[in-house]
């Protein structure tokens, strides 16, 4: 009998927590087919975030460091310092990342830091209970903006990847989604490309996925993703940002 | 070994290094700047990385990271930049990872002043983050001691799998004094093969983790960190003490208050009063048993620190009622002198040698 499909050697064999329609599971398993197909699972030290993915560590089949919230990139850098020969990521909500992370990772970047970040930005905090996040787009509901996020109150959403493509040590950057199977394909390219970045010793990579949160947004799961692309693709535009093929 | 004349903050540098620690992540602060500067100049002659990180949060992070991936690493900081590395280091206890962090103190609350003081007494010995936790606590009070506690610290480190703290103050950091680098005592050293190190395919991965979301599984956890800390109060209390048998007033004090009240001491002896001296070595494990020493007859105990009164809640732990305690202290970058100590010393024994 031929094998056509096989679950990939760098997940574990646990079950995930994840809500019904979330696709972290999605992003897990690219990033985990990506580790084996590059050869650099047994080779590879992960870091893991405080958010929904908090247990990635159970998840991802290497070795995984469980970092404070935001503080995954310093963690890495720290790891990345005394491993320069391992592969070494990070992988971060929009929570820890965007919000109390914001220098974590800019520094990291700035540093050109030789490690990759897989950033999930589902416009709110997940595991608080759907909280604003500085993702949350203008006028989306959540627990902490019940009346809608108001521009004039809390800014407009930030916006990472443009933000990290300014820093010169941000060799690859690139935003994606996973709302349906031909960006699911993208995502993977992307993903695999910016562990190649690191692999070659080129500097900080990091991938934005955009991310379906339908148990706090308040979709269904197929709601979700067809919100995610009317809302969240047009305010966060999909391609690459930084590559230095075509940058330098 | 012929001794060299070295600053404080330099020779905690070299001590680190004779120690074998090769990383070192830091944040500009007054007053141990010479210290990541010394780190800078010296790690990268021996293969090692200095980093200077975008802040206190940021550097003790990467140590987290660092230690969980086997390094001996090191950290330093002073007062206000010690509390930003709260987070990191109530991660790096609960992770059970070995580190050393310095805390050069100077004068708080706040931004302060950069003087030398002691007021994070409470910070090091209580857990200045969240959650049950013990630092081992080492408190210099000299230049030679401080090279000898760096160089056990990162032992005991490794042995417990627990952040070491050396409390020194200002003045520790600035001074300089001839030291020689010797070796410490042979101690048996589990391997780190808890480390992520990559699993290179032939073993399970390692997760560095302090999460425990069972409420079960995470009361087991502190259970073992506090029978940890009860086999560290066993066997790793260091106190220097003086005349407890036959002392009418015994001075408590750390550090190098301690050097000022040896002054005080000699001359009172002078003058023929009998005074003693208890002085903690580690701050945690505390040598409460040391006060037990001390004789019947004895009048008080005079507790001296550069605060507002810290130590002296543990010599009333130590004493638990049997003597008087007293307290003298300087604050805000204020030293106390010996004439000072002196005084309260004669204060207490109310007129009468």
């Amino acid at each position: 009998m031929t094998v056509v499909f096989e679950k990939t050697r760098g997940l574990t064999d646990a079950q995930t927590h994840y809500c019904p329609g979330c696709t972290h599971g999605i992003v897990h398993r690219l990033v985990a087919e990506s580790l084996e197909e590059l050869g650099v699972l047994d080779n590879a030290i992960g870091v893991a975030p405080v958010g929904c993915s908090v247990l990635a560590y159970n998840y991802f089949n290497c070795d995984m460091h469980e970092a404070a919230h935001g503080r995954a990139p310093a963690v890495a850098t720290g790891i990345k310092r005394i491993h320069p020969d391992k592969f070494v990521f990070t992988y971060q909500g929009d929570g820890d990342l965007a919000s109390i992370g914001t220098a974590e990772i800019v520094h990291a970047a700035h540093r050109g830091e030789k490690i990759s970040t897989i950033f999930i930005n589902n416009a709110i905090y997940g595991m608080t209970g759907g909280q604003m996040a500085p993702t949350t787009l203008v006028g989306q509901k959540a627990t902490t903006a019940p009346y809608g996020r108001d521009e004039a109150h809390c800014g407009r959403p930030l916006r990472i990847a443009e933000m990290l493509a300014t820093i010169h040590g941000a060799k690859f950057v690139e935003r994606v989604a996973v709302n349906n199977p031909a960006n699911v394909r993208k995502a993977k390219q992307a993903i695999k490309k910016c562990f190649q970045f690191q692999l070659e010793g080129k500097g900080f990579g990091i991938v934005e996925v955009l991310s379906a949160c339908p148990t706090n947004w308040g979709y269904t799961p197929v709601e979700a993703l067809k919100w995610l692309e009317e809302n969240m693709i047009p305010y966060y535009p999909l391609g690459n940002f930084r590559n230095p093929e075509e940058v330098e | 070994m012929a001794k060299v004349l070295m600053k404080g903050n330099e020779a905690i540098g070299a001590a680190a290094i004779k120690a074998g620690c090769k990383y070192f992540f830091g944040y500009p602060i007054t007053p141990q700047s010479e210290l990541p500067e010394y780190m800078s100049r010296e790690l990268p002659k021996i293969g090692g990385c200095f980093l200077q990180a975008e802040s206190e949060i940021a550097a003790i992070n990467m140590v987290y990271g660092a230690a969980g991936a086997g390094a001996r690493v090191m950290t330093s900081s002073s007062s206000p930049g010690i509390s930003l590395k709260q987070e990191g280091i109530s991660y790096i206890a609960g992770a059970e990872l070995p580190c050393v962090i310095v805390n050069i103190m100077r004068g708080g609350p706040g931004l302060g002043s950069i003087q030398p003081s002691q007021t994070d007494y409470f910070q090091a010995t209580r857990g200045g983050g969240n959650g049950d936790y013990k630092l081992v606590v080492l408190a210099p009070a000299n230049i030679q001691e401080l090279v000898d506690l760096i160089i056990e610290g990162f032992d005991i480190a490794d042995q417990y799998r627990n952040p070491v703290m050396i409390l020194g103050d200002g003045m520790i950091g600035q001074m300089m004094e001839p030291i020689e680098f010797k070796e410490p005592k042979k101690r048996n050293l589990p391997p780190k093969d808890w480390a992520t190190t990559g699993t290179g395919g032939k073993r399970k991965p390692n997760i560095i983790n302090s999460l425990y979301l069972a409420a079960e599984a995470l009361e087991e956890h502190n259970k073992r960190l506090q029978a940890k800390y009860k086999e560290i109060t066993e066997n790793e209390v260091k106190v220097e003490s003086y005349n407890l048998e036959d002392a009418d007033v015994v001075i408590a004090a750390y550090g190098t208050t301690s050097r000022i009240a040896k002054t005080a001491i000699a001359a009172l002896e002078k003058e023929g009063y009998k005074v003693g001296l208890i002085r903690p070595i580690t701050l945690w494990p505390y040598p409460y048993d040391e006060f037990n020493k001390i004789s019947d007859k004895c009048k008080g105990i005079l507790t001296v620190e550069m605060n507002s009164g810290q130590m002296v809640d543990d010599v009333k732990i130590a004493v638990n009622g049997r003597f008087p305690v007293h307290f003298f202290g300087r604050t805000g970058g204020m030293i106390p002198t010996p004439n000072q100590i002196a005084e309260r010393v004669k204060e207490i024994y109310g007129g009468e040698k």
